[in-house]
């Protein structure tokens, strides 16, 4: 690891300033993806903010009819919240399903959305839920909010504070994980609204998570998993690696997304 | 250079570190506490796990900077030094919960944070599954899992947390 200034700040403003004020400065919540990039020397930012000291910023609470969930709530504690599994079980669910416990104990939602490594968890339920990221600055959409691979509508500037997701009637993830990594190789996460049916796609774009329309429209009609029978995503756009080809990746979106919609239909 | 203040394993600490020093480097190079073990380094083994705040972590994934002022918990404050041993590493010797030992200093600390949050009654599903984070090489895991079992249940009657 190279050498680092290392800053703790007490507030968002406090800690906003010292990105104005430091070139190339990086925020840190839980470390879990910054720290193993800065022991490889794929990162050297020569300066570390802190943000896990801001008191506030890991409050889970119903806002009006929204739950929010602050920028450095752990893994572990939205799994465990019992106001998000209220509320949307299927993001407790999925914040189980991230690493392993030691793992949930440290990394934050904030850090896993500001990083959007394109086989992350959190951002198939911020799409398909239609959450809203809020910043320092400004709130925005998630559709406009995630820009490709470890890309984000994030300034240089900008700290996420908090995540407010508008709940779902229905909702499910199902992940198929890699087994070393236990990151997903695919994971659907969908959502049956007020308004829409919404599905994301995580591990499978090779631009990150996505939405699947054909899949969304067959469910708008009728949110049975049987509608699904027989549709499928084209490999053409999706990751072909070691793991996984992209016609394999393919295939595990139709299981998966028709696996999901048989599990959020079954908590009736 | 930052200065850290940390309570390790009940005792007050104070130093002045590196920022970039891993708080398992803190633990093993600096307060020479080398129960606690660098396996992978890139938090996939769990050998460096350590309780921050009674919680299990990955001691080489954590800067020893953010456990400032924070409490940590290493294998060695499990039980005091010639006193009888904690019940869970108690459990792993009765039960063979090991072979070469590299990575038990690491199963037990998890296995302890495991019945601290999900009780004395694990079903051994439960505990392959929370075992996740943690790899050993040789013991196929079996008696590690039957050890976790017991010590579980012995920690229901014990004073030891």
């Amino acid at each position: 690891m190279y050498e680092f200034k290392y800053h703790r700040p007490a507030t968002v403003r406090q800690a906003a300033n010292l990105l104005v004020k430091n070139e190339d400065a990086k925020l840190i919540a839980g470390g879990h993806t910054l720290v193993p990039v800065m022991k490889q020397r794929l990162a050297s930012p020569p300066h570390l903010v802190d943000l896990s000291h801001i008191d506030g910023l890991d409050t889970i609470e119903m806002k009006g009819r929204a739950l929010a969930i602050g920028a450095t709530a752990k893994h572990a504690d939205v799994a465990s919240s019992a106001t998000v599994r209220e509320a949307i079980p299927a993001l407790a669910e999925l914040a189980s399903l991230i690493g392993d416990p030691a793992v949930r104990h440290r990394g934050t939602i904030g850090g896993s959305l500001a990083n959007n490594d394109p086989t992350a968890d959190y951002p198939a339920a911020v799409l398909a839920l239609g959450a809203t990221i809020v910043t320092n600055k400004r709130r925005l959409k998630a559709e406009e909010y995630f820009q490709g691979l470890f890309s984000t509508a994030l300034e240089d500037d900008e700290i996420i504070t908090r995540v407010m997701f508008p709940l779902p009637k229905k909702a499910a993830y199902v992940k198929f994980r890699n087994q070393a990594s236990r990151y997903a190789l695919v994971g659907v996460f969908v959502a049956k609204r007020p308004s829409d049916v919404r599905v994301a796609v995580t591990g499978a774009g090779s631009d990150g998570v996505f939405r699947v329309a054909a899949f969304e429209e067959a469910l708008k009609k009728r949110f049975s998993h049987k509608v699904l029978e027989g549709l499928t995503v084209p490999p053409d756009g999706l990751n072909s690696d070691l793991h996984g080809s992209a016609e394999y990746r393919a295939h595990l979106i139709g299981v998966l997304a028709r696996r999901a919609v048989e599990a959020a239909t079954a908590k009736d | 250079m930052a200065k850290i203040s940390m309570i390790v394993n009940g005792n007050p600490v104070n130093a002045n570190v590196d920022p970039r020093t891993l708080l398992v480097q803190f633990l093993r190079e600096s307060l020479r506490l080398t129960g606690t073990h660098v396996g992978c380094d890139t938090s996939q083994c769990g050998a460096c796990v350590v309780h921050l705040d009674g919680k299990a972590v990955k001691s080489c994934t954590t800067l020893a900077v953010m456990a400032d002022g924070h409490e940590v918990r290493t294998i060695e404050g499990l039980a005091a030094d010639g006193a009888p041993l904690h019940p869970m590493q108690e459990a792993f010797r009765e039960n063979h919960g090991l072979q070469c030992g590299f990575c038990t200093p690491g199963m037990i600390m998890t296995a302890v944070d495991l019945v601290h949050r999900k009780g004395h009654d694990l079903s051994d599903e439960m505990i392959r599954e929370e075992l996740e984070g943690n790899l050993c090489r040789c013991t196929g895991y079996q008696n590690i899992v039957a050890s976790i079992a017991a010590g579980a249940k012995a920690m229901a009657k014990s004073d030891l947390a």
